[in-house]
């Protein structure tokens, strides 16, 4: 977020005489684009799981949406934003008592309220993202489990330290417009400590489990495509010139990441996929999350095409180390969010916002800043995850059984199925009339 | 009387179907199946992981005939399945010993 820096806005506190409606329009709008990226997110996963777990994951990107939603109010906002201490906030707002103060360190032109609505989204779709790389084998209650106490123990203290100026990274002078090392390392680090507690899919990687529903994957990554507008154009937190800038480098780079990750692929297997074009697309829009408000547009286009290229080649990395990331959120938001992180410290840029990095006299400064933010947040992620799966795993159990997982989540976890058996040419079925009632 | 057994591509089912209700057949049963002859199956690609598709998806299309008609119901299959191409599918017939119709019990061709 461009206040990180300290110098584009004014740290003095005007209260609510500043606020501005057609910055309070566009964070509003922004807020609800950004929900929109959770169930783009669902049906991005969806697609890519056997027709069993379509239901199995919709359903934990879902109820994320409501565990979140109540839980940010009691107290995990107020934790992540209001307080003076550089690890952790307070409770100040919990409940969301005492909103009208502002949350520490800024001085918003948009009520505080609206400003607890537009974290919120990244709150929900945070978590949810860790679900691609364990897809196919958590049990239902164990995940909402997780997923909140997750939320407190991980995303609460890393949004602190990097989003709230009060926070020890934000401090130190790291940069990160949108989330790039908040939303997505953290997210994939996670992904991967929650991976090796639970081991990998039955039959993977011998046995096939390819995507059952291409085209949903496609509709999902259009969806995300779209609200990301609002997540990173809306993170300038006013509809301004750097909101535009933030709006057209995340543009850019995705168009640029879609265009890098065909390509790769055409060489390398000899087919550019339309499951590659919508992977690209998201490396993309997760590469320029955190650079978005700090770079040009054509350093957008270099970060987009890295990123593409680079996140292609990084998800061959579980068949080579034996992890089963199952839908590659380890390739695409671990090295993806880690990639734009440090390549602010290259192209950034103070003609658009903050710092100058390396590319622009800044020497090597802003670099040193932005490695620190990655190794901190993956390593904190990774750990504290790591343990809470860990104990978790060993308690209540995260995995489902055997024989559940061959029935598949929808059936084992919902008790429903997505799909009547498959259809003939004429659209006649077949199959489903031979379920019964008991 | 003879069981015809066709294995052929699913969207030729109608074509199939709609042949074989002008030749004047009074029943079929359709399925779906899985298999692979000497086509063999197809490689897919997703996220640069190579799947080999060895079993495709077909129709399994069986009919009981007179075994006076069982030639000529042969060669309308095949002649409604065919499109040329490779994967066009098999057509058998065996010997059938016994055929009842479960409401009157009718027996033999009459049964058909």
């Amino acid at each position: 977020m461009h206040f990180l820096m300290g110098t584009a806005v004014s740290a003095v506190n005007t209260a609510t005489d500043a606020t501005n409606h057609a910055d309070t329009a566009w964070i509003l709008a922004s807020s609800a684009l950004v929900l929109l990226m959770t169930p783009g997110l669902a049906f991005f996963y969806g697609g890519m799981v056997r027709g069993k777990n379509v239901l199995g994951m919709l359903a934990q990107n879902y109820v994320t949406m409501g565990t979140v939603s109540v839980l940010w109010i009691l107290g995990v906002y107020s934790l992540a934003f209001q307080g003076s201490n550089g690890l952790i906030g307070n409770l100040k707002n919990f409940g969301l008592n005492h909103i009208w103060m502002e949350p520490t360190g800024l001085s918003l032109t948009i009520p505080p309220m609206v400003f607890v609505a537009f974290q919120l989204m990244f709150a929900i779709i945070t978590p949810a993202l860790i679900t691609g790389g364990t897809a196919d084998r958590l049990k239902f209650g164990s995940w909402v489990a997780f997923s909140s106490l997750w939320l407190i123990l991980v995303y609460a203290p890393v949004a602190h330290w990097v989003f709230s100026p009060a926070g020890w990274l934000a401090k130190k002078g790291a940069e990160d417009f949108a989330g790039g090392t908040v939303v997505h390392a953290n997210a994939g680090a996670a992904a991967l400590a929650v991976i090796l507690v639970i081991g990998k899919r039955k039959g993977w990687p011998k046995e096939r489990m390819r995507p059952h529903n291409v085209p949903y994957v496609l509709l999902g990554a259009g969806l995300l495509w779209f609200g990301w507008f609002g997540f990173n154009a809306g993170s300038a937190l006013s509809a301004n010139t750097l909101s535009a800038y933030a709006f057209v480098n995340t543009n850019t780079a995705t168009g640029a990441a879609l265009l890098g990750w065909i390509i790769t692929e055409k060489f390398r297997d000899g087919h550019s996929t339309t499951l590659g074009a919508a992977s690209g697309a998201v490396a993309g829009l997760v590469a320029i999350t955190p650079a978005c408000g700090f770079v040009s547009p054509v350093g957008s286009i270099v970060i987009g095409l890295a990123a593409g290229a680079v996140c292609c080649l990084a998800t061959g990395l579980k068949n080579i180390f034996k992890f089963d990331d199952a839908l590659d959120v380890v390739g695409v938001h671990l090295v993806g969010g880690i990639l734009g992180a440090l390549l602010i410290g290259l192209f950034g840029t103070a003609m658009v916002n903050g710092a100058n990095g390396v590319f622009y006299k800044g020497g090597w400064t802003l670099m040193g800043h932005q490695a620190l933010a990655v190794v901190a947040v993956v390593a904190y992620s990774f750990v504290v995850t790591y343990i809470l799966a860990f104990i978790l795993e060993k308690t209540v159990g995260l995995r489902v059984s055997e024989e559940d997982e061959a029935a598949g989540l929808d059936l084992s976890q919902h008790a429903e199925t997505a799909y009547e058996s498959a259809t003939f040419s004429d659209g006649s079925r077949f199959l489903s009339n031979f379920t019964s009632n008991n | 009387m003879k069981l015809i057994t066709a294995i052929i591509k699913p969207f030729k089912l109608d074509d199939v179907k709609n042949a074989l209700n002008a030749f004047g057949i009074t029943g079929m049963t359709v399925s779906e199946a899985m298999g692979f002859g000497r086509t063999r199956g197809h490689t897919e690609v997703y996220r640069g992981a190579e799947y080999t598709i060895d079993l495709i998806p077909k129709i399994r299309l069986e009919v009981v005939v007179d075994s006076a008609d069982a030639e000529k119901v042969i060669d309308v299959i095949v002649k409604a399945a065919s499109t040329g191409a490779i994967g066009d599918g098999k057509v058998w017939s065996v010997p059938v010993d016994h055929i009842v119709r479960v409401r009157t019990g009718e027996r033999g061709v009459d049964a058909i």
